[in-house]
């Protein structure tokens, strides 16, 4: 029981993650999660003002299921099998702890980002809102997220992943290093 | 009904690793980012070496899927702008929100009222691009 409750090592979680996309290619489908996102805009009724919406969205209703499933592991895995917070870098502790983040190590999310109270100020709730935002608009535009570009998409050894990957990182390096001083 | 548990059970089993592996923590990434950790590019990293031999094999074997269904492997799409464009938006996002589509979804399972937002954010985003995929350079 220890192993499950313990943080999951990369050496496990990673091929694990493998497996998953194996078993739905076996199954006649990809991995990919944010096709999702523009299945929840179609079902929403979203067809109606913009063309992209408008497709056949009754065949990707299998990856729904896959979300459903999703959530209730999470929750799960949330609330009975994860009795300690994750344990990150004591240099990565410090340097949160300049940008007012101290909920490091004790909280699964910086309760000073999620906390209903910080959601609530409009400051908080643009940061959660305009996080979300950016992440819907490029995985579209990009064709992909992290399951669908680097792990099916590099698997299958494609370039136009790559590209998207390496758009991931500067997105990402340039977020944490340049904008976090700037807002928090 | 066979479809609907199979489909739920990956999801289930997908759920449950986001969160004991920690990607869908926000201070993993955030340590990625900071190149102060393997964790992260370990799991990426094992997942598309491991990856990259599936689908080599299944494409070499020429399998079937289960069921007697048929295996797709789609390529890509060419282009170059779309993908660093978007690519760097989402990246954006990632480190902000410290979640991706997946993650996303799993963080349901903290009852934040918070993650709501993210998540209607994210459809807001998506419907936006819609909106916008015409104008923008691909």
């Amino acid at each position: 029981m220890d192993l499950i409750y313990k943080t999951w090592p990369w050496y496990v979680a990673g091929p694990l993650i493998a497996l998953t996309m194996f078993l739905l290619i076996k199954m006649g489908k990809k991995f990919g999660m944010s096709s999702n996102l523009r299945t929840m805009c179609s079902i929403g009724g979203a067809g109606k003002f913009v063309d992209f919406f408008k497709f056949d969205w009754k065949k990707d209703v299998w990856n729904l299921y896959v979300v459903l499933g999703v959530i209730f592991g999470g929750f799960i895995a949330l609330q009975f099998l994860s009795p300690t917070a994750p344990q990150i870098n004591q240099d990565v502790v410090i340097q949160l702890q300049e940008l007012g983040i101290n909920s490091t190590n004790t909280a699964f999310l910086p309760t000073e980002l999620f906390s209903l109270e910080s959601v609530l100020s409009i400051k908080g709730f643009a940061i959660i809102l305009i996080g979300g935002f950016l992440v819907g608009f490029g995985s579209r535009y990009a064709g992909g997220c992290t399951s669908g570009h680097a792990i099916s998409g590099l698997s299958n050894l494609q370039i136009p992943s790559l590209i998207a990957i390496i758009g991931f990182f500067i997105g990402g390096l340039v977020m944490v290093h340049l904008i976090f001083p700037l807002i928090f | 009904m066979k479809s609907f548990l199979s489909f739920f059970g990956i999801g289930l089993f997908l759920g449950i690793l986001f969160i004991k592996s920690e990607v869908a923590s926000w201070f993993r990434i955030y340590e990625m980012f900071q190149f102060k950790s393997f964790h992260m590019y370990g799991i990426i990293g094992s997942a598309i070496a491991l990856g990259i031999i599936i689908v080599k094999y299944l494409k070499h074997s020429q399998a079937k899927g289960f069921w007697g269904k048929e295996i797709n492997i789609m390529p890509k799409e060419k282009g170059f702008t779309r993908y660093i464009l978007g690519g760097i938006i989402f990246g954006l996002g990632w480190a902000l929100a410290g979640a991706c589509p997946g993650p996303m979804f799993v963080l349901i399972g903290t009852m934040l009222p918070s993650i709501i937002v993210l998540i209607l954010g994210a459809l807001l985003g998506t419907f936006v691009f819609g909106i916008l995929k015409d104008k923008l350079p691909h």
